[in-house]
């Protein structure tokens, strides 16, 4: 009888069928819809023969190009995900007044609201920002792939691992109900005894592995593998501030790592590092999590400054304006960026002094901050500008974020913070600049660069849609959250007695309507775009008269990106080659050595999804046999030596002859 | 063209809109001294920033409109990169600004410290030299706020009153989750955390009845982990004194351990004596009998090194000189140790 019981111990740990949410029939509606959906894609895949394309052209690549895509289109099916819970919040906070309860009982709005915040930062804008990055940087720094390009294939199976770990959270079980960043003793064991903060531990501890690989990866490919002749000053600016986003991704991930495994010890193995007993303190934690995460939000907002650039002066046909100036300024706010952490927690109770410290050091990071947006300014000024979707957005941006960026500045004086800290006002901030920056960003970095990934530009139609509605659905949306925060209303609420915030919640939750336009245009746009590819064509590899490397080879680009490793001569390099009537070398091709695709990336990836799965439900059996496989595996793939191979000169020569043949019909 | 003027139209109606009502909310018209010098700054620093940001906005709209590319009067400089006086203007602007805000922030900041006792009572009335400021002892529990009132020896759970115009010295803890005292019509919050003490000096200079809340999202329920806070008049509140003390309940330490047991939509409840050692327990976490209390067990553990813990939020006590009091008062706590 104990034997019995101890082995279903032992093998389920705490999963039992109570875990499956049958009670709840909006998870229950949301797994049908998955479950149909699922299985209809996989019969889909089956049915046109494609698992052996997608597992030898995709799953095991090695090609950063490939993974880059990867990456952007997990950033935009967790932003589906995402997106599905800032809708529901808007939702109940705008019915839960005064004897409605809403629709939500707070064990689940808590849920929603921290998985919407983990969703979103770790799972939307992390992936499309290193998507991003991975597919650009070589092209623009004139290289053949990244510096460890097994490693890179890696870390995008293992931030899809964390994604989805995440995922599995809402039909097993549950998620934290901490809030995004899990401070203790709300997320300690004796607060939190359930799973959720065991999926939001391991699902970040997973994917963090992926994004801190990822850094060191892109760091050292654009510290080693520029083009000759492109010093330091002649990188593109988007090359810039990635190198500053993944010298922060080094310095601050392992923070996180840090900070998490010590909570994970609380809670494993009744350690007290950030308990309320036994010495422990959970004003560590807080500190700790934000030195990871302030800088955090650099890593996002850095490399979408470098998009917003490359954007301003090709559509206004003109170079950056201020470029070393630029350069200063993305260097000081990666470096500053570490020094306002505390401004998360003025209301913490330190003293005077350290409050001013830190709110004046958050408040000088808005000089170099300033310095680019009039940089942006005086790009456009005597320029040509076409306003292409791309530039919208760039528009739409400089307005939108000097608005975040002041209400930013007022939250960093720590009487003003006394006030508004906690509060919708902060809420209002914080999607000012990480929508209005980042997102909006990231959606012109995929309008631009897009054809270049494809070979098709994306319909202006839509585009245009999606932006405005995006836009204006921004402003909608959270406008009225700043006037909720002078009202005195604070985040993470369920449900509130005083009637006359209502109209205010219900705007907002119109905004997030709007936006979810925005989003549907934007999807709308890329199978429209796919439709009409032939139409939207672009031959040339340059659709937009670019100025760096990327524009250089054809769209898509060859596998090996760069027949001869271009040489640079200056800032702009491409735009400089064509003003100096550059013709592309047509003979004398050499065989191309390539690193070769694996499967280690993806196998160690579901490796450690159940790693995670066992760890989160106690499953010790499983937690040591999957342990000891993903380290086997892991030694077993250092045995792999195959793992290079040459692109023959005969086939390096077949492609740059059709190049020229097409270009010769453009 | 449309895009131009379209987000203007947006922009300049969301602004009005929300300056409108916004001057209405409780933080732009606090009914507190404290609160009322809070907001002087946020509309001060809001000044000083839109004077850089109004420009930005008005120059990113103008030259997207100038410089469009359908408009062939416009000036075309392709090669027009750098300009050292503009980039002195457009370094130095911001730096300036930021340099009047960080003074502001400085001074203000410390002049606004919670920590500091008050001053004055109002902008015209300096805090009177006999006038002792009320002490009232908070702690966060899960969920709804427990006050104690020392001086007056008595206690309520999600009620709090002060007399108007004057000074109220705050102490604040929690039980175990971590929470934010906040009345937005006093002054700003601070944290309540478990184990430490906060602490908030702050005047009401309007009788009402203000809303109190958690600002730190502390559990399931969270979301009614409100209060009101009354502001009084001195008799008024002799008043409320007495009411109190009408009350049948009283708090010690058998029944704190039960009010402390997680409960949401707790209603008022009054507690016509309270135990003058609970504070101190609650604070070091040693209310429950047979617990030692923090201070003598970081006493004990310090005794060996240098001693003591100075956080920036207190951890316990003051610092070292309690350590005698607290051996003294051992006894009665019911610790018992190595």
């Amino acid at each position: 009888m104990f034997e019995s019981l101890d082995l279903t111990k032992l093998i389920f740990g705490r999963l039992t069928w109570d875990a499956i949410p049958f009670h709840d029939p909006i998870i229950l509606a949301t797994f049908a819809v998955v479950a149909v959906g699922g299985v209809a894609m996989l019969a889909a895949i089956t049915r046109y023969k494609l698992w052996g394309y997608l597992w030898n052209e995709w799953f095991t690549t090695i090609d950063h190009k490939k993974i880059g895509i990867m990456y952007i289109i997990l950033g935009l099916v967790m932003l589906l995900r995402g997106f599905a819970d800032a809708i529901m919040m808007r939702l109940q906070q705008a019915l839960a007044f005064g004897d409605s309860a809403g629709y939500l009982p707070p064990d689940h709005y808590d849920q929603i609201f921290t998985a919407h915040g983990v969703i979103m930062i770790f799972f939307v804008a992390m992936p499309l920002v290193t998507g991003i990055m991975n597919y650009l940087i070589p092209l623009q720094i004139g290289t053949r792939d990244v510096a460890f390009p097994f490693l890179n294939n890696f870390s995008f199976w293992m931030t899809t691992a964390g994604a989805v770990l995440m995922m599995m959270s809402l039909f097993i079980g549950e998620f934290a109900k901490t809030g995004w960043l899990a401070y203790p003793p709300l997320s300690g064991i004796l607060q939190s005894p359930g799973v959720g903060v065991d999926y939001y531990i391991w699902s970040l501890q997973i994917a963090g592995v992926g994004t801190l690989l990822s850094g060191v990866n892109l760091l050292v490919t654009i510290v080693k593998m520029r083009a000759p002749g492109m010093s330091l000053m002649k990188m593109p600016v988007f090359t810039w501030t990635s190198l500053c986003t993944n010298v922060l991704i080094v310095a601050a991930f392992p923070v996180l790592t840090a900070v998490l495994a010590m909570l994970s010890m609380d809670r494993y193995l009744d350690t007290a590092f950030f308990t309320n007993d036994l010495g422990g303190n959970a004003m560590m934690y807080v500190n700790l999590i934000w030195i990871w995460g302030h800088p955090e939000v650099y890593i996002l907002i850095l490399p979408v400054f470098g998009i917003f650039s490359e954007i301003v002066a090709t559509y206004s046909r003109k170079p950056l304006f201020g470029y070393t100036s630029m350069v200063y300024a993305t260097v000081v706010i990666t470096v500053l960026s570490y020094l306002v952490w505390l401004h998360h927690f003025f209301t913490m109770g330190s003293g005077a002094s350290v409050n001013s410290f830190f709110g004046i050091t958050t408040m000088i990071i808005s000089i170099p901050t300033g310095a680019k947006i009039f940089n942006w300014l005086f790009t456009m000024f005597r320029g040509r500008i076409k306003f292409d979707v791309p530039m919208l957005w760039t528009v739409g941006f400089m307005v939108t974020f000097v608005i975040g960026g002041m209400t930013g500045v007022l939250l960093a004086v720590p009487p003003v913070d006394f006030v508004l800290h906690n509060s919708l006002f902060l809420i209002a901030h914080f999607h000012n600049v990480i929508i209005g920056g980042v997102l909006f960003g990231l959606f012109a970095g995929i309008t631009y660069w897009f054809p270049k990934a494809t070979g098709f530009k994306l319909d202006e139609f839509w585009g245009k849609i999606s932006f405005w509605f995006w836009l204006i659905g921004f402003y909608f949306a959270f406008m009225p959250l700043y006037v909720l925060g002078l009202m005195g209303v604070t985040r993470r609420v369920s449900h509130f007695e005083d009637q006359s915030l209502q109209i205010w919640f219900q705007i907002a939750a119109f905004g997030a309507v709007l936006i979810a336009v925005g989003i549907a245009a934007f999807l709308i746009q890329l199978v429209v775009s796919f439709k009409r590819r032939e139409a939207l064509k672009d031959e040339t590899g340059d659709p937009w008269d670019g100025r760096t490397l990327e524009w250089s080879t054809s769209s898509p680009p060859p596998p090996y990106n760069f027949a001869f490793t271009p040489r640079v001569h200056d800032l702009d390099a491409w735009w400089q080659m064509k003003q100096h009537g550059f013709q592309r070398p047509e003979s004398g091709f050499i065989p191309i050595h390539m690193p070769k695709g694996t499967w280690a990336g993806i196998v160690l990836s579901g490796i450690s999804v159940v790693v995670g799965f066992a760890l989160i439900w106690h499953m010790w059996l499983l937690a040591g046999v999957s342990f000891v496989a993903l380290i086997g595996t892991a030694i077993y793939h250092t045995f792999n030596y195959d793992r290079d191979y040459y692109i023959p000169a005969e086939e390096v020569e077949r492609i740059e002859a059709e190049r020229t043949r097409v270009l010769a019909n453009v | 063209m449309q895009i131009a003027k379209f987000l203007r139209g947006v922009v300049l109606t969301l602004l009005a809109a929300a300056l409108l009502t916004g001057c209405d909310t409780v933080v732009m018209s606090p009914s507190g001294d404290i609160a009322m010098q809070q907001r002087d700054l946020l509309v001060w620093a809001t000044i000083l920033m839109l004077l850089v940001i109004v420009p930005v906005i008005v120059l990113t709209l103008w030259f997207a409109w100038r410089y469009r590319e359908t408009n062939e009067d416009a000036t075309y400089a392709p090669e027009w990169t750098h300009s050292t006086v503009l980039e002195l203007v457009i370094w130095s602007v911001p730096l300036l600004i930021i340099i009047a805000l960080g003074a502001m922030t400085w001074v203000g900041t410390h002049k606004l410290d919670p920590y500091r006792p008050l001053d004055r009572i109002d902008a015209q009335t300096p805090v009177p030299a006999d006038l002792e400021p009320l002490t009232v002892e908070v702690v966060a529990l899960d969920w709804k706020w427990l006050f104690i009132y020392p001086e007056q020896g008595i206690a309520t759970v999600n009620e709090l009153a002060a007399p108007v115009d004057h000074p109220i010295r705050f102490k604040i803890t929690a039980s175990t989750m971590m929470n934010s005292f906040f009345i937005p019509a006093l002054a700003g919050q601070i944290y309540a955390m478990a184990g430490m003490e906060t602490k908030l000096h702050g005047v009401i200079n309007e009788p009402g009845v203000y809303k109190g809340f958690s600002a730190n999202y502390s559990g399931a329920g969270y979301s009614h982990m409100k209060f009101d806070f009354h502001g009084l008049s001195e008799a008024d509140f002799d008043a409320w004194v007495a009411k109190v003390k009408a009350s049948d309940l009283s708090l010690d330490r058998d029944t704190y351990l039960e009010l402390e047991v997680p409960s949401a939509k707790v209603p008022v409840m009054l507690y016509a004596d309270v135990d003058p050692t609970l504070y101190h327990g609650i604070l070091n976490r040693c209310v429950a009998p047979g617990t030692v209390c923090m201070e003598d067990m970081m006493y004990h553990s310090g005794m060996g090194q240098h001693g003591g813990h100075h956080g920036e939020a207190e951890a316990g006590h003051e610092g070292q000189d309690h350590h005698e009091g607290s051996h003294a008062s051992h006894g009665e706590h019911g610790g018992h140790h190595d």
